[in-house]
């Protein structure tokens, strides 16, 4: 019962339903869409307004639908209790953190690529800093959102409002790596400024947090 | 301490355990001792404790005071291995079909191959060829998978919730008739229900509880006679 093992067999199991139901990639594409299409028309921006805005406007659309696919991580180990089936079971508590943050992150990660040739259209994007760091920072910035929430969303999965809840507990604390993401992302789509600093506060960020929520994450499922 | 002679070192001793749910105890201070290889049938009105107790027992709650051991550790994550629960409900992923199911959670006892799951399923009269998902199993279907999912890495203890519960009498009874025979192979297994009538010409111990204690404990004799007894207990 390696975690690595374990951990392979939970993220298959998870992509696999997801497969079948396609019930967080769904959501998350159909919300992301709307932002894009209501937001494009609300402020018909320039291109060199839309470079300005569009950092904000990609993480917070990438945060809100996030939301809706973290939700649903859980949900499934809710139904049917399936959750005591695991903890009863030897396997490793973190090896369910890491199968849900990976999976998330890969939800997260197709999300992105379906969206991002919308929002060049939309927004008429056109980077000028180097598209690689693009990159960089949209893999940092998405497991920072997905690893806080995965483990956010672990602890109020047996709250009653659990939907709200998440956004209530998630949003605060991701407020420094989103920051960091708009930041950076306005500085290669603008070129006016170096993104260095703010990619360097995600890699702390994404490691801090990441090990948080892995030393923490036992007392989560077993919380009654 | 409310005990049987037992016939084999005990497989639980509670030392007097006690649970809250807030102001209410559900558990009131149960100290008992159950030996090996016997099947236990845990009796109760709704509200008794019996869940509570398979509950802390197993290692999904944490009693408020008092303590146990079982198999001899201190806590269960050190014999979770040796141990097989099935709970109230089925504890199954709808959207996978069953030895789907059966190969992760085979999976999550470190055993990988897929004649584990086969056997299992075989054993409560499913078929592993079966490629529909749980969601579209009937209620019977979901029970006897479910049993298949807590037998499933041959636990030297099993603590099952209701495992009849929304069972058909025939395949109550087929249950009813596996959890015999895997008690024949030195297994102990602990069954909460209300069907005691099920349980006749398989239990080796009534145990009855009421208001989180435990009330009474008969031996059962398994004959003509002791069955009638179980006819009649609730």
């Amino acid at each position: 019962m390696s975690t690595l093992g374990v951990t392979g067999a939970s993220l298959v199991k998870d992509l696999r339903m997801e497969w079948r139901s396609k019930d967080a990639i769904n959501s998350m594409l159909f919300f992301s869409l709307l932002v894009v299409v209501i937001f494009s028309f609300a402020f018909n921006p320039t291109a060199e307004e839309s470079r300005r805005i569009a950092g904000g406007l990609i993480w917070v659309a990438f945060l809100f639908a996030a939301v809706v696919a973290l939700n649903q991580t859980w949900a499934r180990e809710l139904r049917n209790q399936v959750l005591d089936a695991y903890r009863v079971s030897p396997a490793p508590p973190n090896a369910l953190f890491l199968a849900k943050t990976v999976g998330n992150f890969l939800f997260v990660v197709v999300l992105e690529i379906l969206m991002a040739p919308l929002f060049v259209v939309f927004y008429e994007l056109r980077s000028v800093g180097p598209v690689w760091q693009l990159l960089v920072v949209a893999l940092l910035g998405t497991w920072a959102l997905v690893v806080n929430g995965t483990f956010f969303a672990g602890l109020s999965i047996r709250t009653r409002n659990r939907e709200i809840m998440l956004p209530l507990l998630l949003f605060p604390i991701t407020i420094p790596a989103l920051l960091a993401m708009v930041d950076a992302t306005t500085s290669v789509l603008t070129g006016e400024a170096s993104p260095d600093f703010w990619i360097k506060l995600l890699a702390v960020y994404d490691i801090v947090f990441t090990a948080l929520c892995l030393l923490l994450f036992e007392s989560v499922l077993n919380a009654e | 301490m409310i005990g049987i002679a037992p016939s084999s070192p005990p497989v639980i001793v509670l030392e007097n355990l006690v649970k809250f749910f807030g102001r209410f105890a559900a558990i009131r201070g149960i100290s008992a001792s159950f030996a090996g290889g016997r099947l236990y049938v845990i009796l109760g009105d709704n509200g008794a404790g019996k869940s509570t107790l398979l509950r802390i027992v197993a290692g999904l709650m944490e009693p408020s005071q008092g303590s146990f051991t079982l198999l001899g550790a201190k806590t269960v994550h050190e014999v979770a291995h040796r141990v097989g629960y099935m709970g109230h409900a089925p504890l199954l992923y709808d959207e996978l079909s069953g030895m789907e199911n059966l190969r992760y959670f085979a999976g999550l006892y470190g055993l990988h191959d897929d004649v584990v799951g086969r056997h299992a399923m075989q054993m409560v009269g499913l078929d592993p060829e079966l490629t529909r998902r749980v969601g579209q199993y009937s209620q019977g279907m979901r029970q006897r998978l479910s049993l298949a999912r807590a037998v499933l890495h041959n636990p030297e203890l099993m603590l099952l919730d209701e495992p009849f519960s929304n069972v058909d009498v025939r395949s109550a009874r087929d249950m009813a008739a596996i959890l015999g025979r895997v008690r024949d192979q030195g297994k102990t297994i602990f069954v909460v229900t209300h069907q005691a009538a099920l349980m006749e010409g398989v239990a080796d111990e009534l145990v009855h509880m009421a208001e989180g204690q435990i009330v009474s404990r008969a031996e059962v004799v398994r004959d003509a006679a002791a069955n009638a007894a179980l006819r009649t207990a609730r």
